[in-house]
């Protein structure tokens, strides 16, 4: 623990913080998430409601609290989905070579051309707004860049002697797969899950920003932006907590993910 | 043929083929999954009988293959189709919004770009020490926080708290240039800080790139100054790369057009699009989606060519 850099303390503490905060959120928030505790909507922060109150006179540190908790799940649900199906497609790809790689690749290729937003919009127009079809969107729209990522870490291990070995000895793709391109492609694909994860947590906030995202009553960030937005005009600035909460969350991942590529690069003689 | 120019058509054909499958791809999103445009019109509760008799009007029971057909052959005549909520013809409402989005895009182009060529040069200039740190900090900031959320945070601070620029970017045909860019600046802003972090960053990536030749040591030792070596010897040979990345970041600015479009109530293509998704008026995003989809493509396939153009070894072959 003495080899950890102050500014990866920093991140770790703050991540970890709004981790606990997602999980144990019934526990910490002052008030139930959609109950109506005030006649006075935005009022003023106050030792009764350290944040002031939202547009309909929620309790807004409780909506925060809980919007973390649905912006972080669906965040992470989505980027271990992405992770999962990308680099298992990707070392896939890589170890099948041929035809399957030509198809794949291509395919990523295009899906790659247009941006993802737009990709999302075209999706959510037709398919019902619900929570597991925003984690799956996301998650597969993301599984590209990781593929891209999976493949050509997986290409150059699988020239490696020892994969060469065990194809000798007769293992088949799985094992390949997952006994000898796995472990070795670990590093690389951790380090860049933070990176995802901040894409994960901005992409969500905007779909539910634009109302196509997190459906009320639930919270979440980018929602409670959408709910205050009308107040700004007005010089209350409920809506711009989100902003707060996005920017140190996404700055703390960002320095441990920085400390964790690092650390991987320098153990392994700077092979990213 | 001059190999530069068989580069260029290669390039452009292939462009031409992505957008082609990009259609494809984007008509299948909306035929593969699971409820189609007669459901989203009536919504969930609708009777089977109902169902039926709107695809029926709608002829969407014909084969998926004869209605892409139709759609993609519409489109290579300028006819993208009829509305569904509204029965207006879409090439009629998209023009209009997508000249004033361009008319937004272009002024924030305008302004994010030099700017950013500047701060790079800054940042070369006088890199390790506190501008590059200062530039590279602020610049990592703006990338940790959505697009929409700068927007509310400028019209908060810039637009109530300071009153300099209004909230909300109205524009008419009435209005002198001069009210339409004062109507868009906080927009414009918003945009620009997207795109400059990005374009800065590879700026200096890319000047410092040259910075460890040989000859900017020359220059360095014959006596120049800090930015005439930059600016007379190590930009001209870093342009490829610079323009690329500033192509690349126009057409990152189509996307976030999306998003800042909505913050600030501007009659755009992106309005457009996010309230025909609401509405689920599927032939709306379809034509939309196209539009954002080939505006993207072209940008990033006139980067490549740029690339390939500004590149002396490709133009004067041996």
């Amino acid at each position: 623990m003495k080899n950890i850099p102050l500014s990866a303390m920093i991140g770790l503490f703050f991540t970890a913080l709004y981790f606990l905060a997602a999980i144990f959120a019934p526990l910490i928030a002052p008030y139930g998430m959609s109950d109506v505790v005030s006649n006075e909507i935005w009022a003023p922060a106050s030792s009764e409601f350290l944040l002031g109150t939202d547009s309909i006179g929620r309790d807004l540190l409780t909506r925060m609290i809980y919007g973390g908790r649905t912006t972080i799940f669906i965040a992470t649900a989505a980027t271990i989905l992405s992770f999962v199906t990308g680099s298992v497609l990707g070392f896939f790809a890589a170890v099948s070579g041929g035809w399957i790689d030509q198809v794949l690749s291509r395919f990523v290729d295009l899906m790659m051309a247009i941006p993802s937003l737009i990709l999302a919009l075209v999706v959510l127009a037709v398919v019902p707004v619900t929570l597991p079809v925003i984690i799956v969107l996301m998650g597969l729209l993301d599984a590209t860049r990781v593929f891209r990522l999976a493949r050509a870490v997986a290409v150059d291990i699988n020239v490696m002697d020892y994969v060469e070995a065990a194809r000798l000895r007769g293992e088949g793709t799985s094992w390949v797969i997952f006994r000898e391109i796995l472990p070795n492609a670990l590093s690389p694909l951790v380090a860049e899950m933070g990176l995802r994860f901040i894409f994960m947590v901005l992409f969500v906030s905007t779909l539910s920003f634009l109302g196509l995202g997190v459906q009320p009553p639930l919270a979440d960030w980018g929602g409670i932006v959408r709910e205050n937005k009308d107040g700004i005009i007005y010089g209350i600035p409920a809506a711009l907590w989100p902003a707060f909460a996005i920017a140190t969350l996404a700055i703390s991942v960002n320095l441990v993910a920085d400390w964790v590529l690092n650390r991987t690069t320098s153990l392994k003689g700077g092979r990213g | 043929m001059h190999p530069i120019v068989k580069l260029v058509v290669q390039r452009l054909a292939l462009g031409l083929l992505l957008l082609w499958a990009t259609s494809i791809l984007l008509f299948s999103l909306t035929e593969a999954l699971p409820g189609d445009a007669a459901q989203a019109v009536l919504g969930q509760n609708a009777t089977p009988q109902a169902l039926a008799n709107m695809r029926e009007e709608m002829g969407l029971n014909r084969p998926a293959v004869t209605r892409y057909a139709e759609w993609f052959g519409g489109i290579l005549h300028g006819d993208l189709g009829r509305s569904i909520i509204n029965k207006v013809e879409i090439s009629e409402s998209v023009g209009r919004r997508l000249s004033t989005t361009i008319f937004l895009a272009f002024w924030a182009a305008v302004v994010a770009v030099p700017l950013s060529i500047f701060l790079g040069l800054l940042a070369v200039r006088f890199r390790e020490r506190w501008p590059d740190k200062l530039i590279s900090g602020l610049s990592l900031a703006s990338i940790s926080i959505p697009e929409f959320l700068l927007g509310y945070l400028l019209m908060y601070f810039v637009g109530v708290k300071l009153g300099w620029f209004p909230t909300n970017a109205i524009i008419s045909d009435g209005m002198t240039l001069g009210q339409k860019l004062n109507a868009i600046a906080l927009p414009v802003i918003v945009l620009t800080m997207v795109v400059l972090a990005h374009m800065m960053r590879m700026t200096r990536a890319a000047i410092l790139n040259v910075m460890q030749s040989a000859y900017i040591e020359t220059a360095e030792l014959k006596g120049l100054s800090g930015f005439d070596v930059i600016w007379k010897h190590a930009f001209p040979n870093a342009i490829a790369p610079i323009v690329n990345v500033v192509m690349l970041n126009l057409a990152y600015l189509v996307v976030g057009v999306v998003v800042v479009e909505v913050v600030f109530v501007y009659p755009g293509m992106g309005q457009f699009l996010v309230d025909a998704v609401s509405k689920r008026d599927v032939p709306v995003v379809l034509a939309c989606g196209i539009i954002f989809a080939a505006i993207y493509i072209g940008m990033n396939m006139l980067a490549d060519i740029v690339s390939i153009i500004a590149n002396p070894r490709l133009r004067h072959p041996k």
